[in-house]
C-alpha cells in the first residue's frame, strides 16, 4: 500500500465539491449525529432494560416470561436486520395513510428508526445485566426487605436495585461503549453519521480512503473512551463504603 | 471471437517485438512473476460487470478485460496465464488496485480528475448519464417537480454530490433518502419511500429490467451529469497502460468494441433475457473515434 498511495491529510480542510463547507465540517456533523443516536438509544436501553431485567426476576411466571421473550428476540437477531425490519417492514404493516406518512413525511424518520432499533437491541443486553445484578444479591436481601414490611415493589426500589445497579456498572460501561460503536449501522438507512460521512468522503475525495477511515476511527475511540470515563466517575461517586468492588 | 483474438495477438506481438529488449516492470512484471492476473469485478454493475445465475462474472467490461488478458498472454508469451477474479465495491476498489490485490478493475468506475491522482484509466469505453428512475404512475418528468419530495440515491456515490449541487443551483430542496446499496435504493422507490431514484442510467436500466414489474418504471429527466466510465489501472505504470490502451484502441478501430456494445446493450442478456435497447450515445461514439482517458471534468459543458 505504501508503494503508490498519495497521502493527503490536508484533505480535511478542503471544501466538498458542491459547497462551502470543508470535509472537517462534514466529519463533525457526522460525529454530532453519531453522539445523538448513541445517547438517545442509550436512554431507551437503560430505561427499558432496567424494567425488563427487573421483570425477569419477579416471582411471577407470566411476567418473567414477557421479559424472557423480549430479551431473546432483541438479543438473538442481528442489529442490522432489526434496523431493516423497523425501516422497511414495520411501516408496511400500518394502515395505508399512516404508512405513507411514515414513509414520506415523518420528520427525521431515519434518525428515529435508528434510535429505536439500537435502543431496543441494547435494552435486551442491559436487561440481562440488570437481571444478573439482582440475582447476584444474596436471597437474604429480598427476605429482609419483605420481613421489614416492604412490598415487592418497595423491596426492589429500596433494597435490591440500588445494590444491583452498583454491581453491574462495569458490564454496563461496556454496553454504553457498544451503543456508540453499534450506532454505525445507522448509515444503512441513510443517517449522515460518521460511517456515512466516511463512505461519502472516500467517494468525493476520489479515493483518500485511509484518511477517510482513520479519522472516524479515532473519533469512535474518543467517544467510547469518554463513555468509559463517565461511567468510572459514576462508579466512584456511587460507591458504598465497605461494600464490594471499587478502590 | 477466436479469430479476432488471433489477429489481436498478432498486432500485440508486433508491438511487443519492438519492445522485447525493454525490461518488464510494474504490473506486467508482477503478472509474469506470479503467472497470474487478477481482475477486480463488480457483482451488480449491470450490464458492465455483474454475476450471472451461476455466479460467474459477465458483462461488457468483463469481455473487454478478457481481450486485454489475451493481449497480456501473447505479450508475455504465457498462454497458460491464470486469470483470477476478485469482487470489489465502490469503497475498496481504489485501495485494492493501489496495493496490488487486483491488476485491473473491470467494473463501472467514473474516470475523474480526483481519482486520477491515485489511479490511471484505460480509454473510456462507456459514457453514463446520471438520470432518475420513477414510477410511471407518478407522472414525474423532471427533478424540478420534486421540491420537498423524497429522492433516493446510494451512499458513497457521486450522485449524492450531484443532487446537492443541483439543489444549490436551482435553489430547491429535496428530502434525500439514502440506500446503502443500489438494491436498497431501488427498494425505496418500489415501496414509495422515495418518488425518484437518481443514479447512472445503465444501473437504473439493470435494476428496472430485473425488478418484479419492469413496465411500471421509467427513466426520465435531464442528465445531472455525463461521466466517462473506464477500466481502472494502477498509476505510473506506462508499460501495462500502453498495452491496455493499444488493445482497446485496436478494438475500437476494428469495430470489435461496437460489436460488444451491441451484444450487451442491444440484445437479450442474462439473467432474464431482457434487451436494454440503448442506442450508443454521441459521447461514446466520439470516444471510440478518438480513444482517450479524459476525466469527467472534460465532459462538462
Amino acid at each position: 500500500m505504501a508503494l503508490n498511495y498519495k497521502w493527503n491529510w490536508g484533505v480535511f480542510f478542503e471544501t466538498i465539491p458542491s459547497g462551502d463547507v470543508t470535509y472537517l465540517t462534514w466529519i463533525l456533523h457526522g460525529l454530532g449525529w453519531t453522539v445523538a443516536i448513541s445517547l438517545c438509544a442509550w436512554v431507551i436501553a437503560l430505561a427499558l432494560g432496567s424494567i425488563i431485567g427487573t421483570l425477569r426476576t419477579v416471582p411471577h411466571r407470566g411476567i418473567a416470561l414477557i421479559g424472557h421473550a423480549w430479551v431473546e428476540f432483541f438479543r438473538n437477531v442481528p442489529i442490522l436486520l432489526q434496523l431493516f425490519i423497523w425501516f422497511f417492514v414495520v411501516p408496511e404493516l400500518l394502515p395505508r395513510d399512516l404508512s405513507m406518512w411514515v414513509k414520506q413525511d415523518m420528520p427525521a424518520k431515519e434518525f428515529i428508526t435508528a434510535v429505536l432499533a439500537l435502543g431496543l437491541f441494547t435494552s435486551a443486553r442491559v436487561a440481562e445485566q440488570v437481571r444478573a445484578g439482582i440475582q447476584s444479591l444474596s436471597r437474604g436481601q429480598r427476605s429482609a426487605g419483605l420481613a421489614l414490611g416492604f412490598t415487592q415493589a418497595q423491596t426492589y426500589r429500596y433494597v435490591l436495585l440500588p445494590m444491583a445497579f452498583r454491581i453491574i456498572i462495569p458490564p454496563l460501561t461496556s454496553e454504553f461503549m457498544n451503543a456508540f460503536k453499534n450506532s454505525g449501522v445507522a448509515y444503512a438507512v441513510g443517517v449522515w453519521e460518521l460511517v456515512f460521512v466516511s463512505r461519502q468522503m472516500v467517494e468525493e475525495t476520489g479515493g483518500q480512503v485511509i484518511e477517510s477511515l482513520i479519522v472516524p476511527t479515532v473519533l469512535y475511540i474518543i467517544c467510547s473512551y469518554a463513555a468509559n470515563l463517565l461511567m468510572s466517575v459514576i462508579e466512584r461517586r456511587s460507591h458504598v463504603p465497605g461494600f464490594i468492588v471499587a478502590k | 471471437m477466436q479469430k479476432h483474438h488471433l489477429l489481436l495477438g498478432l498486432v500485440m506481438g508486433l508491438i511487443a517485438s519492438t519492445a522485447t529488449a525493454q525490461q518488464l516492470d510494474g504490473t506486467l512484471k508482477k503478472i509474469k512473476d506470479s503467472n497470474t492476473i487478477t481482475l477486480g469485478i463488480r457483482e451488480s454493475s449491470f450490464p458492465l460487470s455483474y454475476l450471472d445465475a451461476t455466479q460467474k462474472p459477465i458483462g461488457y467490461h468483463i469481455d473487454i478485460c478478457n481481450a486485454v488478458v489475451d493481449a497480456v498472454k501473447s505479450r508475455l508469451q504465457l498462454p497458460k496465464l491464470e486469470t483470477k477474479t476478485q469482487a470489489v465495491t465502490s469503497q475498496n476498489r481504489i485501495p485494492l488496485i493501489v496495493n496490488g490485490t487486483i491488476d485491473m478493475e473491470c467494473g463501472s468506475t467514473t474516470n475523474n480528475a480526483a481519482r486520477q491522482l491515485q489511479v490511471a484509466f484505460a480509454p473510456t469505453t462507456y459514457v453514463t448519464n446520471v438520470l432518475m428512475a420513477v414510477k410511471k404512475s407518478s407522472g414525474i418528468k423532471s427533478l424540478d417537480q420534486l421540491s420537498g419530495k423524497p429522492v433516493a440515491t446510494t451512499t458513497g456515490t457521486t450522485s449524492v454530490q450531484l443532487i446537492r449541487s443541483h439543489e444549490k443551483g436551482k435553489n430547491i430542496d429535496f428530502k434525500e433518502v439514502y440506500g446503502k446499496d443500489h438494491a436498497d435504493s431501488f427498494l425505496m422507490l418500489e415501496t414509495d419511500r422515495a418518488v425518484a431514484f437518481v443514479m447512472d442510467d445503465n444501473l437504473l436500466m439493470g435494476l428496472i429490467a430485473n425488478s418484479k414489474t419492469p413496465q411500471d418504471y421509467a427513466i426520465v429527466g435531464e442528465p445531472l451529469s455525463v461521466e466517462p466510465i473506464a477500466i481502472m489501472l494502477r498509476k505510473d505504470d506506462p508499460q501495462f497502460k500502453g498495452l491496455v490502451h493499444a488493445t482497446i484502441a485496436n478494438m475500437m478501430k476494428t469495430g470489435q468494441l461496437t460489436k460488444l456494445y451491441a451484444k450487451w446493450f442491444n440484445s437479450p442478456i442474462p439473467p432474464k433475457g431482457v434487451n436494454l435497447s440503448v442506442p450508443m450515445s454521441e459521447q461514446l461514439k466520439a470516444a471510440i473515434i478518438n480513444p482517450n482517458d479524459n476525466p469527467a471534468e472534460n465532459y462538462k459543458k
